[in-house]
């Protein structure tokens, strides 16, 4: 059967075609500010530490997406507050808090009685077990993340093109750097179905680093950011299903391979011009 | 009428050896100061103190009769060149418009009162055919001039200038120096620059900073008084056809 046939067939695969086309809206809008601020490190530490809370609601036996989402905001908080602290020291206390969250979600994972089969997929993602109130959760977590933006959109470019200015101008910098740092981890909670928390990091970043080759405006590079990541979650699901290959990871490849083709293809491009030229 | 800036003996350190000891300086309305000084000196620490960025470990700031943090939306600032991403995908008017940010409550879309503060900007620096231009494209004179119609959106009452000239060359630097006098009309400008020997041509004072500061009418200015704060001779720059009689070289 092909994979258009099992589209049309399987609520589980439209499942998962819709939590791709979700997840690209947060990616998109997010991942351009994490691109152009430059803090896909932070946003790194923010995932990893995700999954301490996940653990601790793991093992309270509370629902580990809302869990995560607690983690998550409150990882972010820890972390732009380090980066105001301490910002000398800022890259290694964020790398002690990336390990220390997985550290404390692994022991709460051990400590919890039963099978536990579901670490890998928080690791790693199961975007073919999403069910119908992981969609409305990730609907949700996109309306959110939208309306923030649309309302706050100028104050978050002013922080991300030049924070001492918005500062001078007596624009609360701190309170949006954080509201910035909440909505990526929020958008983090969004992908940890699709991709796991691991590998949110490429989806987070790859589509909107593309963009910011091509657009030149924000709203160009969220649009063409989200158009791209939407094409790479399709691409995947559809590419890792007739050899049963994991969805996610074969997503991330996609990205990552269209990221190395188009960055590679504009510096021969320009090389050539350049050649043509002189 | 009260000075508009007013420092009184302020010290400053970053957690270290002190930036600025016991500093006084008292600006009027109307005037056109240069500050001057070697690397290092706190010439752009004396500013952020200026705009309530940075607090003093000792002495007071005043502002336009207030705490710098409560007057500063009336302040225009031009940092330093190198403080953003020139790759930044910005437009020139986008970036103008954030000029217009403040304190307040503010959400949404620009309204149209905010885009007409920034034409009008662009207009006043000669630059309103470059609104549409990403920033990326432009060149270092265009784009200071981009980065000061900024600053001039909220039409403000004292305008600070960290060193707007370190990447543009001598014939923009000369007329970017003739806007700025032309700006003193409605606001106080005050400008930090490393080349005392050519905005001594222009402002009316120069507030020489090396720890400490010293201030001089440009009148009384001499080679001397510069070697002794530099700590070496230093050769003032002449001829950018403009008539600085009263500077001895």
């Amino acid at each position: 059967m092909s994979f258009f046939q099992a589209l049309a067939h399987y609520g589980f695969l439209q499942h998962a075609m819709i939590a791709g086309l979700l997840a690209s809206i947060g990616c998109a809008v997010m991942g351009s500010y994490v691109v152009l601020k430059r803090i896909t490190f932070l946003a790194g530490g923010i995932a990893h530490a995700v999954l301490g809370g996940m653990g601790v609601a793991y093992w309270m036996g509370a629902a580990p997406l809302a869990g995560a989402a607690v983690s998550a905001v409150l990882a972010a908080l820890l972390i732009g507050w380090i980066r105001m602290q301490w910002h000398e020291q800022e890259d290694i206390l964020i790398g002690a808090l990336w390990a220390a969250g997985m550290a404390v979600g692994l022991v709460f994972i051990s400590m919890t009685p039963g099978y536990n089969a579901d670490l890998m997929s928080y690791l790693f993602g199961n975007i073919l077990v999403v069910s119908h109130a992981d969609l409305w959760l990730m609907g949700l977590l996109d309306a959110v993340i939208v309306a923030i933006t649309l309302a706050c959109h100028r104050q978050f470019l002013a922080v991300c093109f030049d924070e001492e200015f918005a500062r001078a101008r007596g624009v609360p910098v701190t309170f949006y750097y954080l509201l910035l740092l909440c909505l990526v981890a929020l958008t983090v909670v969004l992908l940890i179905r699709v991709v796991g928390l691991i590998l949110v990091i490429a989806l987070l970043t790859i589509p909107a680093a593309i963009a910011v080759q091509f657009a030149g405006s924000m709203r160009r590079i969220m649009l063409l950011a989200g158009a791209l990541g939407a094409a790479f979650n399709c691409a995947g699901l559809a590419l890792s299903f007739s050899p049963d290959l994991p969805a996610g990871a074969v997503i991330v490849l996609v990205a990552a391979l269209s990221f190395l083709a188009v960055t590679a293809g504009r510096g021969a491009w320009h090389r050539l011009r350049r050649r043509i030229g002189s | 009428m009260p000075p508009v800036i007013e420092l009184e003996n302020v010290s400053f350190s970053y957690h270290g050896p002190r930036v600025l000891v016991d500093v006084s300086l008292s600006v009027e309305r109307g005037e056109f100061l240069g500050v001057v000084g070697p690397n290092g000196s706190g010439k752009s620490t004396l500013i952020k103190l200026i705009l309530g960025l940075l607090r003093p470990d000792r002495g007071s700031v005043r502002v336009l009769g207030g705490n710098p943090d409560e007057v500063r939306s009336r302040l225009g600032y031009v940092p330093q060149f190198a403080h953003f991403r020139r790759d930044f995908p910005l437009s020139v008017e986008q970036m103008v418009l954030q000029g217009r940010l403040g304190g307040g409550l503010q959400w949404g879309p620009w309204r149209r009162a905010d885009r007409e503060a920034a034409r009008e900007a662009l207009a006043e620096m000669n630059i309103a055919e470059l609104a549409p231009r990403p920033i990326a494209t432009l060149s270092g004179g265009q784009l200071q001039r981009a980065v000061i119609a900024r600053a001039l959106t909220s039409g403000p009452e004292i305008l600070l200038l960290d060193e707007p000239t370190s990447n543009v060359d001598l014939r923009q630097e000369t007329a970017l120096f003739e806007h700025l006098k032309a700006l003193t009309e409605r606001c106080t400008v005050l400008v930090v620059s490393h080349d005392v020997g050519f905005i001594s041509g222009y402002v009316d004072r120069v507030a020489c900073v090396n720890r400490t500061l010293v201030t001089h009418r440009t009148a009384e200015l001499t080679g001397e008084t510069i070697e002794t704060l530099y700590g070496e001779p230093l050769r003032m720059v002449h001829g950018h056809g403009h008539h600085h009689g009263n500077v001895p070289g």
